[in-house]
């Protein structure tokens, strides 16, 4: 990422934002944000649909807010952990996905997923039904407290800079030339001597670890990690984020998540709390047949028309 | 066979391939000596581009052995063959539409790098292959275009710049599938002239339709019919032959007043 004065403002942005807004819907933001960022890496630039991301953001969630209850680690390292799991689970379900192309990938990652998603229903040390409720954020380094939420807020926007600084790296790296070539033309880009389903791979371990990130993050933010991390729905509002914004921009997929969490948060307060999946199929029906290159790709459609 | 080895680069023995019921390649014993355009010329379902795709490995043949400069390559992955030096183009132009035409030849010469999993590493670490790059795009005649999106560029320009990108692999054999498809008269002599400069040092394995590119070009026609082989030899040669004329001169002609 070049250094910009726009990329400079909005780190400000960032900066003072909890002085202004509610710090924990700020963090959800956040979370989903990089969430969506991390599923955008491969929908948009290397043109994989997962229908099953899902699955490592609840991976992540799982596996932090167990070792936050059940072993004395600090939060950062709960991450790690979270995370890492979350990458070996994308390092084997990959090498099973990325055999297959189109439909049967979104179809094979949906599978893999809800198989997952029977494990931790089971699995005694996920809670079940209930989730992992009241995880300590603990102390960061050992010595600042997370259960300040200006304290957290700083933690996951440096967590979210750093997830968004590598993802924004890998499309504009050596590596990401390859993945662009794969999703412009993939049978051309075996032609050139590539073994296109190596890239993928590696591209499905860094979404699959970043979407972990994102849910151990969330985990300790809202204290709970539960099964609608993991459930097929949260599968599908990480689709809708990304096209929403915006897939294959930088931008899109944050800009998709601030407004399907904005959404949720403002209709869940109301009357038309229930009525949640209902705007949902609506927006996502506009968002197809209206503009289907979502607001980023607009808003940069708009710009390439007029300025240039 | 030491001296075929050496007098052929690419060999096909008793080729195979079977589709449900039908059998689309059919015992083909192809042999493209070293430095020669060699057409594959035929009736559209002749079967030439599924020849293409089994020496490619996109198709994997149902019988029989193909040979590189003497080695069994029958069981080798598509990019695998890609990195051994046999570099294929396709039938509808294989470009990558949305990176720049600087990109697309970078992204050819880049492999060797030993770069191209470094997701850390920032893109500028290419810029070294941009000189190379330039002189591949001038060697096709595209250098002016460097910085456009490849998706703009004309038919006959996007095929141009797939020429450079195969060419940036420095392939022994090349393999192009129909080149000058749907091209208009002028571009069919450019691409048939770039065609003709590449060829020095290398070998070129074409389908072709267009056979006044085929009769200006090939050094060897070989003329399928039904997936086998129906003659070979010169254009002089396979051109006089009366079941040529039967089973495809009066069609071609016919095909190529159209495509004009």
């Amino acid at each position: 990422m070049k250094i910009s004065k726009f990329n400079i403002a909005l780190v400000g942005l960032g900066l003072v934002a909890p002085l202004v807004l509610y710090p924990v819907f700020l963090m959800k933001v956040l979370c989903f944000a990089l969430f969506a960022s991390a599923f955008n890496l491969l929908l948009g630039f290397v043109g994989l649909l997962s229908f099953g991301h899902a699955v490592f953001l609840g991976t992540g969630g799982y596996i932090t807010g167990y070792l936050m209850m059940n072993t004395g680690i600090t939060p950062e390292l709960g991450i790690l952990a979270g995370t890492a799991a979350a990458a070996i689970l994308g390092a084997v379900y990959g090498k099973l996905a990325v055999k297959r192309e189109g439909i049967y990938f979104a179809m094979v990652t949906l599978a893999l997923a809800q198989l997952m998603f029977f494990v931790y229903l089971q699995a005694p040390f996920t809670g079940g039904e209930d989730g992992l409720q009241g995880v300590p954020r603990g102390e960061l380094f050992g010595f600042i407290d997370l259960s300040d939420n200006m304290n957290m807020y700083y933690f996951v926007f440096a967590i979210f800079l750093a997830g968004f600084w590598l993802i924004n790296r890998t499309v504009h790296s050596p590596f990401g030339q390859v993945l662009k070539a794969i999703r412009e033309n993939e049978a051309r880009a075996t032609s050139l001597g590539y073994n296109v389903n190596d890239y993928k791979w590696v591209a499905f371990v860094i979404s699959a670890a970043l979407a972990g990130m994102a849910g151990s993050t969330k985990t300790l933010v809202f204290q709970l990690a539960s099964l609608t991390d993991v459930h097929w729905h949260m599968s599908g509002e990480v689709v809708l984020m990304t096209l929403l914004g915006g897939m294959g921009t930088i931008f899109g997929p944050f800009v998709g998540a601030a407004t399907i969490v904005s959404i949720q948060n403002f209709l869940s307060g109301g009357e038309l709390g229930n009525y949640i999946h209902i705007i949902m199929g609506i927006i996502f029906i506009v968002c197809v047949l209206a503009f289907r290159s979502g607001i980023v790709g607009e808003i940069q459609k708009v710009i390439k028309r007029n300025f240039s | 066979m030491s001296a075929d080895s050496s007098d052929y680069v690419l060999e096909t023995q008793n080729l195979i391939k079977e589709f449900k019921g039908f059998t689309a390649v059919d015992d083909v014993n192809l042999k493209v000596q070293r430095g020669h355009i060699h057409a594959l010329i035929g009736p559209n379902g002749a079967g030439k581009t599924t020849v293409f795709n089994l020496l490619t490995k996109f198709l994997t043949p149902t019988s029989g052995r193909i040979l590189y400069n003497g080695d069994d390559i029958t069981s080798m992955k598509s990019a695998a063959i890609a990195r051994k030096g046999v570099v294929r183009s396709f039938q509808i132009s294989a470009v990558f539409p949305h990176l720049s035409v600087l990109e697309n030849v970078r992204v050819a010469l880049q492999r060797k790098e030993g770069n191209s999993f470094h997701f850390w590493r920032h893109e500028s670490v290419l810029d070294n292959l941009n000189d190379r790059a330039v002189e591949l795009l001038d060697s096709v005649g595209l250098a002016d275009f460097a910085d456009a999106t490849t998706v703009d560029l004309s038919y006959g320009r996007k095929r141009a710049l797939e020429i450079a990108t195969t060419l940036a692999l420095e392939p022994e054999l090349m393999l192009l599938d129909e080149p000058t498809q749907g091209m208009g008269h002028e571009d069919v002599d450019v691409v048939a002239n770039l065609i003709k400069k590449v060829s020095k040092d290398r070998t070129i394995l074409m389908v072709e339709h267009n056979l006044h590119v085929v009769s200006k070009l090939a050094d060897q026609i070989t003329v399928l019919q039904r997936g086998a082989i129906l003659t070979e030899g010169t254009y002089e040669k396979v051109s006089a032959d009366p079941r040529v004329k039967e089973a495809y001169l009066g069609v071609a002609a016919d095909e190529s007043e159209e495509a004009a």
